[in-house]
């Protein structure tokens, strides 16, 4: 089977790689570009451990194919920090200990980061229906919810 | 497997009637994806119709009535500045469907399409009188939202059709939807039973009325007898109860895992009440 050539942006860098037809963003992410940070919890769609924004849009990375990531640009959890310099919602979720096992942690930091770029000041329960596709077995999200109404709360006053 | 990219509708058909194998057309992918990573049906030939002009349009004509590309996501949907003030029925019951992350990719048509009987946002469809411009080997067609469902998982296209366009009629004065489901959480679940309205006032008095039931049958059901339970009244308790006892009459559910067929039956009534209501209240320009 021939592979498909998709150039696509990842995290501001020009990338291309070689894919099946049948390889999803995930997959390429993680096993041709060596970005390990999206992981496949269920990979039909479910618990959003696999959530990246293509073109600012959040999306389950194992719903879509790379072939069609042609064109896009893609940002993946390893393109938040600022260098070493982690970025709020980072600070927050370590402040909080506001993840156990962090599997579901990468997808749940670019879901808020999304949320807080097109919603500023959301209440709780805003917060709580946008991250109602990040499932996360170990918090109970409590911790989860009060790190990003605080990072909120913060990014808020420094803007 | 081969991904095809066609830069129009024309060359989508034409992909589709030379391939000899599964074809599958793909759009948000939300459940072709899921389908084709399961091994439940793995297309010989996938078609991308996102590359095709205008396909992501939602579009308000002179007339008032929309067109909406079969790729419009549901936040686009959700977001766009009129859609959802004119048939907030149809665009919260498209906001049901799955997560924020679904709501990135997840289509309209890709959900008529599944053919799922529980499909959040077919009844509001149906309800709404939204049509479907389709094309294919044959030529093109326009077919009613209530024609395409045949049975789960199964529709009324024929094979090499494909969907180009959805069309909304204009929403008119006096004139409310809304959609409401049952589930037993708040979020991210399949609508145990649904029920969208769509009615027309003239004063108190409402004068036109689709009253839609979904996930309580095989395929939706657009239920005459609720409708006709509620037209000519100004949604008194007594027609209420002709609606709700319209609604259950119709309803043909199964017993699975989310709820019997006695829980379903009492409450596509119940769903039907309120759902009539918040129609009602919306056609009187109240914010609901």
């Amino acid at each position: 089977m021939s592979k498909i050539h998709v150039k696509t942006k990842v995290n501001g860098d020009e990338v291309e790689f070689l894919c099946d037809p049948r390889e999803t963003v995930l997959d390429v992410l993680r096993d041709r570009l060596n970005l390990t940070g999206a992981k496949e919890g269920c990979g039909t769609g479910d618990c959003g451990a696999c959530s990246v924004t293509v073109d600012g849009r959040l999306v389950c990375s194992c719903l879509m194919l790379g072939a069609e990531a042609e064109g896009k640009e893609i940002a993946t959890v390893e393109g938040i920090a600022d260098g070493n310099e982690l970025h709020p919602l980072q600070k927050k979720f370590i402040e909080y200990a506001a993840l156990q096992c962090g599997i579901c942690t990468p997808g749940i930091l670019i879901a808020a980061k999304n949320l807080l770029e097109k919603n500023p000041d959301p209440t709780e329960t805003e917060v709580r229906y946008w991250l109602a596709g990040n499932l996360c077995r170990c918090t109970g999200y409590d911790k989860i919810i009060r790190a990003v109404m605080d990072t909120a709360a913060e990014m808020r006053e420094a803007s | 497997m081969k991904y095809h990219k066609p830069a129009s509708f024309a060359d989508a058909i034409a992909i589709a009637a030379g391939a000899s194998g599964v074809t599958r057309f793909l759009a948000g992918g939300t459940d072709v994806l899921v389908q084709l990573r399961a091994d439940i049906v793995v297309p010989d030939d996938l078609i991308d119709i996102k590359n095709i002009d205008g396909v992501s349009d939602i579009t308000q004509n002179v007339d008032g009535s929309w067109t909406l590309g079969v790729a419009a996501t549901g936040a686009e949907m959700s977001e766009h500045e009129t859609l959802g003030k004119e048939w907030p029925g149809v665009v919260e019951a498209m906001d049901l469907i799955g997560s924020t992350q679904v709501q990135g990719r997840a289509t309209l048509v890709g959900n008529l399409c599944n053919g799922s009987p529980a499909a959040d946002s077919v009844p509001a469809q149906v309800a709404a009188g939204i049509s479907i411009s389709v094309s294919g080997p044959n030529g093109d067609r326009t077919v009613a939202v209530e024609n395409v469902p045949t049975g789960p998982g199964k529709t009324s296209l024929e094979k090499g059709e494909v969907v180009t366009a959805v069309h909304i009629p204009a929403r008119g004065d006096n004139a409310g939807d809304a959609y409401l489901r049952f589930i037993p959480r708040t979020e991210m679940d399949i609508a145990v039973v649904g029920c969208a309205v769509n009615l027309r006032l003239d004063g108190d008095k409402i004068t036109e009325a689709r009253v839609v039931l979904g996930a309580v049958a095989p395929t939706v059901l657009l239920v005459e007898d609720a409708s006709n339970a509620i037209i000519g009244s100004t949604l008194d308790d007594a027609a209420l109860d002709a609606l709700a006892a319209a609604a259950e009459a119709a309803c043909n559910p199964i017993t699975d895992k989310r709820g019997t067929i006695e829980f379903r039956v009492e409450v596509a009534g119940v769903l039907a009440k309120r759902a009539a209501k918040i129609a009602y209240a919306r056609a009187k320009g109240e914010a609901v």
